[in-house]
């Protein structure tokens, strides 16, 4: 019985990760309130938790979700409503809003306008990054407190405190349920996009702790943006981003070795490339480019990975379209980081020399003076030109720089080869 | 993780109705929407197929149809969280079939695929 139990709860919580983020944008929908429509869902998960393992699982168990959340948000909506009238009666709702009452026949006409009105209120401007990031993963993604925490390694009551000052903030600015206007569309979709990547960027390079990848918050991220992609299909960077995260993805498996331990590019066996994701980036980019207008940052940057992904070697790779597509990206987002990228994709086109003269320039420069992967570059450079004690020297300082665990060890060892030879 | 589900099973005489096709779709479309559904498609009868094989050293090549196992109707590659939630969507599809195609019987295999984070948490 105990096994059954258990059984019908992991069922249960499968249901609820499938169909959590319509719910709650369902239920926002009737409310009005982000953070009632997730309470309202999550109290719909605790009946479903009493009920489903003594009545068993229905037949449509979505479904029986959505009906059972929907009649206490109606009822919700109702006290509030009365609630309403009560105080027009004695006269001081002067500035109260009225709510209607809500048609529950036409709630599930909606659900891509609501889903995507919920991807834009936990990704709304007024939030901090982190907590854009956390409620995303929650509402959106279906995470649990407990599994977004382990995630971004933080301690559980931090997520949770997070998150309720999260909503906190949105009901007291009273942020719409709406999506943008067409005038700030392209920045709040921006602001969208930023969010996921920053999920797939913590996973695909961890910046702290023992593992340099971790996997579960890419496919997360990618989840999250194959699910915009669908919501706003004529958004060229929503492609672009989709394409970027698939084709980077693909290279997971490549990353590391047996033990944990990063392999760099130019060391992966490219066999072990996944080849389905890469199938799906580069037609994902496609569709960027057929939808036509200027390319953005992410569609760029998928493009340099799509160069990574049809070489067969590293020799074999396009350098040069390469580093002419860092220029177009230095141009669309300016930074010394990809600046940084330039220099190692000039080192591999026009040679090691050439490519030191960009990464010095930036070493002169104190944007990047904490940055690892700067010494880590010019260690690479001047390894190759066979100016073995400064390449050594520069890994030792890119050891001492990260902060990531593996990272550390890879440099040390790159520090140790230079020494040796 | 990723997971590969095979569906087999026994058609009955009458012809697929197409509201199942068009509620295959539509739960396609659905899994497709949610960033889960990566890759699925039909299978031919295995009459179309062959079939290779090494036993004793010995490599034969047979044409189809395997007649000792259920016919394979279709795959369909997802990316998901948990085995629960591979159930989940499988047990949807099965159920359109049960709901719209009378007299059709069938199982659902439901395979992880090895991936990097096949050994993790």
């Amino acid at each position: 019985m105990a096994a059954d139990y258990e059984r019908t709860k992991s069922a249960i919580e499968a249901v609820w990760r499938i169909e959590s983020p319509r719910l709650i944008a369902g239920l926002a929908r009737i409310t009005g309130d982000v953070g009632a429509a997730e309470e309202l869902a999550q109290d719909a998960l605790v009946i479903a938790l009493e009920q489903w393992p003594v009545q068993g699982v229905p037949d449509g168990p979505g479904a029986w979700l959505m009906a059972t959340a929907k009649h206490r948000a109606i009822d919700l909506v109702r006290r509030r409503v009365r609630y309403d009238q009560k105080l027009r009666e004695v006269g001081r709702d002067m500035e109260t809003r009225t709510l209607a009452e809500p048609d529950p026949d036409q709630l599930d006409d909606h659900i891509g306008d609501d889903l995507l009105r919920l991807i834009f209120i936990a990704c709304h401007p007024v939030l901090g990054t982190e907590a854009q990031a956390a409620l995303t993963l929650r509402m959106i993604g279906g995470l649990t407190t407990h599994e977004i925490a382990r995630a971004f390694l933080v301690p559980e009551p931090t997520i949770a405190q997070r998150i309720v000052r999260a909503k906190r903030i949105l009901a007291a600015k009273q942020v719409p349920f709406v999506i943008p206007a067409p005038g700030e569309l392209a920045d709040r979709v921006d602001s969208v996009l930023g969010v996921i990547y920053l999920v797939f960027n913590e996973g695909y390079t961890a910046t702290a702790g023992q593992d340099w990848i971790r996997p579960e918050l890419c496919a997360e991220a990618l989840r999250l943006g194959r699910l915009l992609a669908g919501l706003l299909p004529r958004q060229t960077e929503v492609r672009g981003l989709v394409a970027l995260m698939e084709l980077q993805a693909s290279r997971i498996g490549a990353r590391t070795d047996a033990t944990g331990e990063p392999i760099l590019l130019a060391d992966q066996d490219r066999r072990r490339w996944d080849r389905l994701l890469i199938r799906r980036g580069l037609a994902a980019l496609a569709q960027a480019e057929q939808l036509g207008g200027p390319p953005g940052r992410y569609e760029v940057q998928a493009e340099i990975a799509a160069c990574h992904a049809r070489a067969a070697s590293v020799p074999d790779t396009d350098w040069e379209r390469i580093a002419a597509l860092y220029v177009v990206l230095g141009h669309l987002a300016p930074s010394p980081v990809v600046e940084l990228n330039r220099a190692v994709a000039v080192g591999m086109a026009s040679g090691a020399d050439r490519g030191l003269e960009i990464a010095d320039q930036l070493a002169a420069q104190p944007a990047l003076a904490g940055y690892a992967l700067l010494p880590a570059v010019r260690g690479d450079l001047l390894a190759k030109l066979d100016r073995l004690d400064e390449a050594r020297e520069q890994f030792e300082r890119a050891a001492a720089l990260t902060s990531n665990a593996r990272e550390r060890a890879l440099f040390r060892d790159r520090a140790a080869r230079c020494a040796r030879s | 993780m990723r997971y590969l589900m095979l569906l087999s099973g026994t058609n009955p005489a009458t012809p697929p109705p197409p509201e199942l096709f068009e509620a295959i779709m539509k739960l396609g479309a659905e899994a497709t929407q949610a960033g889960v559904l990566l890759d699925t498609a039909g299978l031919l009868p295995s009459v179309a197929g062959a079939r290779v094989g090494l036993a004793d050293g010995k490599i034969t090549v047979t044409d189809g149809p395997f007649t000792e196992s259920k016919e394979l109707i279709s795959y369909a590659l997802y990316d998901l969280r948990s085995k629960e939630e591979a159930v989940e969507w499988a047990a949807r599809f099965v159920k359109l079939h049960r709901d719209l195609w009378a007299g059709w019987e069938g199982t659902t295999d439901i395979l992880q695929v090895m991936g990097p984070d096949s050994f993790g948490s």
